[in-house]
């Protein structure tokens, strides 16, 4: 529905974005995940429409951002980091004006407008003023707005941003409820909110593409180094000389006792090998208590963390 | 065209829920009315003097006398003092608030938009100008002006309006701050405004192409009474200049942004 090809953007000097390529597929929730300055706006503005690549192509639902333009902004939907919003403008009116210019067939316009309201459950703010409503609020109507011509791609710059944390809940329930008949891009600099949101992940930082993949595969792809947690009751020197020496194992730290004789270790593997039951043997083998064995996967949170301090790290 | 015409109809009621318009207008009215009193009495004045020395009569001429300097305070007011107040949030505002995201990325090409902008602001000065149409008509309750000056009088000011009115549209486009815009719109119309004293100061090619540049100069054959197709040429060349320059503003916007 949507591809990226080695889109790159200067202003004068300073490049916002390099080479991003990716693709999102029709029905798709995409992440686009970054700290903030990372180019997640500047390559939105380039799918919108507003404005141009410096080198690179996008085609949105077929059609090039750049030479048919007009065709690719009838098809999207899009929810700026700042809701566009006329703020001495009525609920109902304004709709009514985005339908228009959006190109909404007058016939259904009434229909359109009554339908995102419902949609966005602003149906009862219909003729207040918009300036005079909360942010939430706020920015359900620019949900609204984005959703009034019935466009199969949408795009949304932090729709949560500035949200409290019911409105965040509410805003992502509704763009969740949103995916499979529309195909849509969510940028965030919140994580739990893309791995709650998104089938796909693309983690952008200083202009270009760092990581791109599910959330749980970023999760495995990216366990550099896999950590196993264990309670044993046992002695602290023998368990730490056995752990040590089963395969696959990088290194092992003990972390101090939590009860008598019942110490914790922090063993680290290498990534994408299970030795969980091989440590479990070598623990129940000698004899020693087995108390807890668990693994720690990295959060998405870490993930970015590492992505974003230490780009070199992964180059998916 | 769907578009445009939303547009236009949006900006045309933005501004009469805000108050920018009954200021403007009202501070415009207040002062017309005053200039027209100043007018009608400087006029009785001449006319009792007259009564007393009759070949002052001949010179009597309601248009000439109370209308044409109305029509010239008119002009500096209108054009110089309302248009960049009138223009100045066009796209400055749009810019501030973020609302230029939707408009540039809705399938409406940016001339439509810049098109349909430059009418609202072109109905609401029409408006404004029907306003004074009091004066003449309070004119003709005691006398007989002609109104063949009066109604060429009014084409050059829309004339000389709309073609400030795009120079105020591209200063908009330049910017997000208001005041900056109207401040550019100002200088700009000043600058052709006083072409008008530069083309008496100079001789030859330059007087020609300094009064012809001069916006003034061209409607002072419309308040004369005079319809002349170069002043007309002039302004409609004007006013597209305006609106092409412009276009080209917001489409290198799109590329600075």
């Amino acid at each position: 529905m949507i591809e990226v090809r080695n889109l790159t953007k200067r202003y004068g000097d300073v490049t916002a974005i390099h080479d991003v390529t990716f693709d999102v597929n029709k029905g798709e929730i995409l992440g686009f995940l970054g700290p903030n300055a990372a180019g997640k706006t500047t390559t939105m503005r380039v799918l919108t429409c507003f404005m141009p690549a410096t080198a690179g192509t996008a085609r949105v639902a077929g059609y090039d951002v750049f030479q048919q333009s007009l065709e690719v902004r009838r098809r999207v939907g899009y929810l700026p980091e700042n809701a566009p919003l006329y703020m001495d403008m009525r609920v109902k009116p304004y709709l009514e004006f985005v339908a228009k210019i959006k190109g909404v067939d007058p016939r259904e316009r009434d229909k359109r407008v009554r339908r995102v309201m419902g949609i966005c459950a602003i149906e009862h703010v219909s003729d207040h003023i918009i300036g005079h409503l909360s942010k939430g609020y706020r920015q359900r109507v620019g949900l609204a707005q984005a959703l009034v011509h019935d466009p199969p791609v949408l795009i949304f710059d932090e729709p949560t941003n500035g949200l409290d944390p019911k409105q965040i809940i509410e805003v992502r329930e509704l763009i969740k409820s949103l995916a499979g008949d529309h195909t849509i891009i969510l940028s965030s600099h919140i994580l739990p909110e893309v791995s709650m949101t998104c089938q796909r992940v693309v983690i952008i930082n200083k202009g270009t593409v760092v990581a791109m993949d599910t959330p749980a595969n970023l999760n495995t792809k990216l366990k550099g180094s896999q950590t196993i947690i264990l309670q044993v009751k046992g002695p602290v020197k023998d368990v730490l000389t056995a752990l040590k020496a089963v395969d696959g194992v990088v290194e092992v730290k003990t972390k101090g006792s939590e009860r008598d004789s019942v110490w914790r270790y922090d063993v680290e593997s290498h990534p994408g090998q299970d030795i969980r039951e091989h440590l479990a043997a070598k623990v129940v083998q000698n004899n020693w208590g087995l108390m807890e064995l668990t693994t720690v996967g990295m959060s998405l949170e870490e993930i970015f963390l590492q992505l974003t301090t230490e780009e070199e790290g992964v180059q998916a | 065209m769907r578009g445009m015409i939303a547009i236009w109809q949006r900006e045309l009621k933005a501004y009469f829920v805000s108050p920018i318009f009954y200021a403007v207008s009202t501070v415009f009215l207040v002062i017309m009315g005053l200039l027209f009193y100043f007018n009608v009495a400087g006029y009785l004045q001449y006319f009792m003097q007259a009564a007393q020395y009759p070949p002052m009569m001949e010179r009597i001429n309601i248009n000439e006398m109370i209308l044409r300097p109305l029509f010239s305070a008119m002009s500096f007011v209108a054009v110089l003092i309302l248009m960049p107040m009138l223009t100045m949030r066009l796209f400055a505002e749009e810019k501030k608030t973020g609302t230029i995201e939707l408009i540039l990325t809705s399938p409406v090409k940016d001339w439509q938009v810049i098109v349909g902008k430059f009418f609202a602001v072109l109905s609401l000065y029409a408006i404004m100008m029907a306003l004074t149409l009091i004066y003449p008509l309070i004119l003709t309750m005691y006398g007989q002006p002609d109104w063949a000056p009066i109604w060429l009088g009014y084409l050059g000011l829309l004339f000389m309006g709309a073609g400030v009115l795009t120079i105020g549209l591209f200063a908009s486009s330049l910017t997000e701050n208001q005041i900056v815009a109207a401040v550019i719109c100002f200088g700009a119309a000043l600058l052709l405004w006083l072409f008008d004293g530069t083309a008496d100061l100079v001789s030859g090619r330059w007087r020609e192409l300094f009064s012809y540049l001069s916006v003034l100069r061209h409607y002072e054959n419309f308040s004369k009474g005079v319809l002349d197709s170069t002043d007309v040429l002039f302004y409609l060349s004007f006013i597209c200049f305006g609106l092409f320059i412009t276009v080209r503003s917001l489409e290198s916007t799109r590329w600075r942004q």
